[in-house]
């Protein structure tokens, strides 16, 4: 299980982030190390910083990271999540250009099937245009 | 004279945004998502908590520590930029803050760091339209050697310029590039939270120059 990569989905809505993982889930089981986030510190739409990087910390293995997000917001707060971790994880933590359900589908698959990061990341930006 | 400024800067600036949050939520709801209010005044809520923390910092220490806190709580695109703006001006200050010259220098780092933050430049109908030019104008101030109260006029000039500039702007960025044309006609609500901040930092240099601070 740890050498698969670890992806982490990052909505602004929780619900969103919720069923995106459990689609994910669906097509891997608890093959992929899987964890999602979603939402303001307050509960509202949103992103959290201290909730995302908890999330990546949770699927972190030596395999890497692979984020998947929604708009603005999500990626930067993803990118300052990243810049917070251990200098020995930031480089295998990568944030997918993808849309966040399909890209998650994706790229858990890719993961699932011991894809390296720099794969799981190319399958789900294939789906962008 | 570094830790009152950083004091009164954290009180003035609480107070600001969460007097014209609504204000900066109605800019939002019109070509947005409308939480820009909403998410600065947690943001600097949350700055106002640590203020006891923050002022017995260095420039450098308490600048960052705003923009740390400001990253980890606005919860939305703001987070990232404002808490890289502070973050950025911190690593670039002086131990103490002397004069105009280490101001500009301060905020043309800050300035580069948001640019780089949200992959943007002025013209794009963001807070670089008023923090662009202020920066220019705190740049022209040192270079030309100009006076505490020519230096701040010209830069909330600066500032109230650059604002008003964004209403006709196409937005290219953020939630407001989804509406395309629609985005032209309307204020950037993160340009206007920029003004606000930029007034604030004026008020306080006012204050200060008239009633000089006892020594830390």
């Amino acid at each position: 299980m740890t050498e698969r990569v670890g992806i982490v989905i990052v909505s602004h809505s929780p619900e969103v982030a919720r069923g995106t993982a459990d689609m994910a889930r669906q097509m891997v089981g608890s093959e992929v190390r899987l964890a999602w986030c979603g939402g303001n510190s307050d509960g509202g739409l949103g992103t959290d910083v201290a909730a995302i990087k908890a999330a990546i910390e949770e699927v972190f293995g030596p395999a890497g990271v692979a984020l998947l997000v929604d708009l603005g917001g999500a990626e930067t707060n993803s990118e300052m999540a990243i810049e917070l971790l251990e200098e020995s994880q930031r480089d295998r933590v990568v944030i997918c250009n993808a849309p966040i359900v399909e890209g998650a589908v994706m790229a858990s698959v890719e993961a699932a099937g011991g894809a390296p990061l720099d794969q799981v990341r190319a399958t789900a930006e294939e789906l962008s245009p | 004279m570094t830790p009152d400024v950083i004091c009164r800067f954290i009180d003035a600036a609480a107070a600001a945004i969460g007097e014209h949050a609504a204000d900066l939520t109605k800019l939002d709801r019109a070509i947005g998502d409308g939480d820009h209010g909403i998410n600065m005044q947690r943001g600097f809520d949350a700055v106002a908590e640590a203020r006891d923390t923050i002022c017995g910092l260095s420039l450098p220490g308490a600048l960052q520590k705003i923009g740390m806190t400001l990253v980890m709580k606005v919860g939305g695109a703001a987070g990232p930029l404002y808490g890289t703006l502070f973050m950025s001006m911190g690593k670039a200050a002086p131990e103490s803050m002397v004069g105009i010259a280490e101001a500009a220098t301060a905020l043309r780092a800050g300035v580069s760091g948001v640019a780089q933050r949200g992959k943007s430049k002025a013209g794009e109908k963001t807070m670089l339209d008023v923090l662009v030019p202020v920066t220019e104008a705190l740049e022209a101030a040192a270079t030309e050697d100009a006076g505490l109260d020519m230096a701040l006029a010209q830069v909330r000039e600066a500032a109230g310029r650059g604002l008003e500039s964004t209403r006709d702007m196409l937005a290219i960025k953020g939630r407001a590039s989804f509406l395309g044309e629609r985005s032209v006609g309307h204020i950037d609500p993160g340009a206007r939270s920029s003004q606000i901040l930029v007034n604030c930092v004026c008020d306080i240099a006012a204050e200060l120059s008239n009633n000089p601070a006892e020594p830390a």
